[in-house]
């Protein structure tokens, strides 16, 4: 009979959460994945059960140079967070001693999250552009004679928006799991006689794996479904998946756009899975 | 961008409208415009960014009591607004390439010409197709083609004159390439200079595909490449060749960045990013403001043309309808026409704007003639000095020289399909 009880109050307690996450995620997941085998007209879509969106989608080279083109970025946005993160992490955590400071330094990082995302990526606009700052300093400093095309429009300003927007998610879950590192661990390895990057290495680094790992997944899972930063910062010249569904939308092809947002959604379930088979994330917080 | 100017009951537009109430029932629906403030009348309306100014709708509170709520959206999010929530506006501010893909669904109501109190002022061009009687027709969606419909319950387009038009036309212009002759030192007179390799890295083209498409167009047969048979309903060889064309372009490095929205196109042209691309008239005016020189090119090939007008929605009936004519009617009584004239379009109208127009203003809009005096945008800044002349000249010849018009084609899901591979690639 306790026992009885006991499930029903746990079930009770985990109804909310089961309520909120099946009416906002598993019920239009899967109303995303029927309406993929929709069919559709110039401005209509009709119920059916078709293979051609999937067809379409997985026979031209350019949804593969796309695709590629995502993941690409993915994992370019993903290394350079990881090391920028990090070391930002580390100096947080081991090199500033006093918690005040090391609150204030923290909320320092935050400050431009203060803006919308949209306007910290667009100011990068200005700054890079043929007559902008950049370029006018370069010029003025006698590095360059002309001014730098490559600074806009190009994979570098895609690259370093995502990295502006994205290194803060790197280092909060860090720096979280380099504070409940215990200090006698170091002190314990420092007394054996490691050095620095012996601690940093076979120490610090295997202790921040579940914060490495969270970190990842959010720079994941938000470079590869962006959108926007991929369209202003390439002055649409480049084109990754989220691009491709935000077009088929502008154009009514809702399921096209749903067949190439389930075939993301695989993806990037396929790479988290992966990423958390090396880390078990519930154990170590 | 939303109008919404809540109405302020003054004492002065209480009497005014109290007179108007009283003149009401003698006035009738046709010319003398009725006072709708006493009923709440409030239309929305959606349209492209082109005619959405809280100016006009400030006026038609003034005018006539009618609240204007105007949304304004990119060409895509329109033709789907007005495609897929028919309820969801009352009065569609569309250009005739879209009325072309959407009046077929049904969701917007014929409109009786006779309630139309200028429609003999409408300029031939959304009749017959002729701007003069002997102008020969551009290719495209002509927006005669789709003008006409055969009777209030049409579904498909009449070649002439029923009396029942899918939309009444407000607004066109002539399209060109937009330049910084500060930039490029030299005279520039085909549409072919844009992928001149001169231009590396400093050429855009507009990414909205049914424009964007005429505009490569006018470029492929500029160079020679290509011979259309229609450049405005084209095959999909000619689709391939012209996107292929572009594509090549594109791997070169042509093209500095690709825009979907005014404001792109003018900080792209004003930042010198970009020193040749495709371009609205509005957006030369914009960059000119800042001091920034800025000519919109007349070429050797012609324009590429569009033209606008206003739809009403199938669901509006009643009192409802009655104000949408209404404001219809207000729109081509002039005031409407002079504030457009100002941004550099053309009004259907066109001579009903004249009135509300000075003489120099409508010499250098209209008749291409140099400005006696300084010339000021709607909203009063000063564009213009004396002496200076509207790039391609008078109305005659701008719209005189028309190469094509924006178009939807048979072959429509094609183009899109390949114009997103163009993008991606």
């Amino acid at each position: 009979m306790a026992v009885l009880q006991k499930n029903i109050s746990s079930i009770l307690l985990a109804s909310p959460v089961i309520l909120v996450l099946s009416a906002f995620i598993i019920v239009p997941i899967i109303l995303i994945t029927a309406v993929s085998f929709w069919g559709s007209t110039e401005f209509s879509i009709y119920p059916a059960f078709l293979f051609d969106n999937y067809e379409f989608l997985l026979t031209s080279d350019v949804t593969y140079r796309v695709f590629f083109r995502t993941l690409y970025f993915a994992v370019l946005v993903w290394a350079i967070t990881l090391v920028l993160g990090f070391t930002v992490a580390y100096y947080l955590a081991f090199f500033i001693h006093s918690l005040t400071w090391q609150i204030i330094c923290f909320l320092l990082c935050t400050i431009p999250f203060w803006t919308s995302n949209i306007i910290r990526m667009i100011s990068w606009i200005p700054f890079l552009g043929r007559n902008g700052l950049a370029n006018q300093s370069l010029i003025e400093m006698g590095i360059v004679d002309e001014p730098v095309e490559w600074l806009l429009y190009s994979e570098f300003s895609v690259c370093l928006a995502f990295v502006h927007l994205y290194t803060l998610f790197m280092v909060v879950p860090i720096f979280n799991t380099m504070m409940r590192i215990d200090k006698s661990l170091i002190e314990a390895a420092r007394d054996a006689g490691a050095s620095s990057t012996q601690i940093l290495v076979n120490v610090i680094i295997p202790l921040c794996k579940p914060g490495i790992m969270i970190g990842s997944i959010f720079v994941v899972a938000l470079v590869m479904g962006d959108f926007i930063t991929v369209r202003f910062m390439s002055g649409s010249q480049i084109a990754n998946m989220g691009r491709l569904i935000s077009n088929d939308i502008s154009l009514l092809q809702y399921p096209s756009a749903c067949a190439t947002a389930v075939v993301l959604l695989a993806t990037v379930v396929i790479m988290i899975s992966i990423m958390l088979r090396f880390v078990d994330i519930r154990k170590e917080l | 961008m939303k109008a919404n100017s809540k109405s302020k009951i003054s004492r002065r537009s209480l009497l005014k409208s109290g007179v108007a109430a009283t003149t009401a029932a003698a006035a009738g629906t046709l010319g003398a415009p009725m006072i709708w403030a006493q009923s709440n009348i409030v239309l929305r309306q959606s349209g492209t960014g082109v005619s959405a100014f809280n100016e006009i709708a400030a006026k038609a509170k003034e005018d006539l009591g009618i609240t204007m709520e105007m949304t304004a959206l990119d060409s895509d999010s329109v033709v789907q607004k007005v495609a897929t929530q028919p309820k969801a506006f009352d009065i569609a501010d569309i250009e005739y390439w879209m009325c072309k893909k959407v009046w077929p669904i049904g969701n917007l109501q014929a409109m009786d010409t006779s309630k139309i109190a200028n429609y003999d002022k409408i300029v031939g061009i959304f009749k017959n197709g002729k701007l003069t009687p002997t102008s020969t027709i551009a290719q495209g969606t002509a927006p005669h083609t789709v003008s006409f419909v055969e009777g209030a319950n049409g579904k498909s387009f009449s070649s002439e004159e029923t009396g029942w038009m899918t939309m009444i036309p407000t607004i066109y212009n002539a399209d060109t390439l937009g330049i910084r002759p500060d930039l490029i030192n030299r005279p520039i007179n085909t549409w072919a200079e844009l992928l001149n390799p001169e231009f590396k890295g400093k050429a855009s083209i507009l990414d909205i595909s049914s424009i964007g498409i005429m505009d490569m167009a006018m470029v492929c047969e500029a160079m020679g490449e290509i011979q259309y048979g229609d450049k405005g309903n084209m095959t999909k060889e000619e689709i391939d060749k012209t996107i292929g064309i572009f594509t090549e372009a594109k791997k070169a490095g042509q093209f500095r960045a690709f825009w979907k929205s005014f404001d792109e196109s003018v900080n792209l042209m004003a930042s010198g990013e970009v020193v040749i691309q495709s371009m609205w008239s509005p957006a030369i005016t914009a960059v000119r403001s800042k001091g920034i020189p800025c000519v919109y090119q007349p070429l050797k090939e012609g324009y590429r043309s569009w033209g606008g007008g206003l739809g009403i929605a199938a669901h509006l009936s009643g009192k409802e309808l009655d104000a949408a004519y209404e404001y219809i009617n207000w729109y081509l009584s002039g005031w409407v026409g002079g504030f457009l004239m100002r941004q550099g379009y053309y009004s259907a109208a066109v001579e009903t704007s004249k009135e509300y127009m000075s003489a120099d203003e409508w010499g250098y809009w209209f008749e291409g003639k140099a400005a006696k005096g300084d010339i000021v945008n709607p909203q009063g800044v000063k564009m213009e000095s004396a002496g200076a002349v509207r790039d391609g000249g008078s109305f005659y010849d701008r719209m005189g020289s028309v190469a094509c018009w924006n178009a939807v084609m048979d072959e429509n899901q094609y183009m899109v399909r390949k114009w997103n591979e163009f993008i991606a690639s």
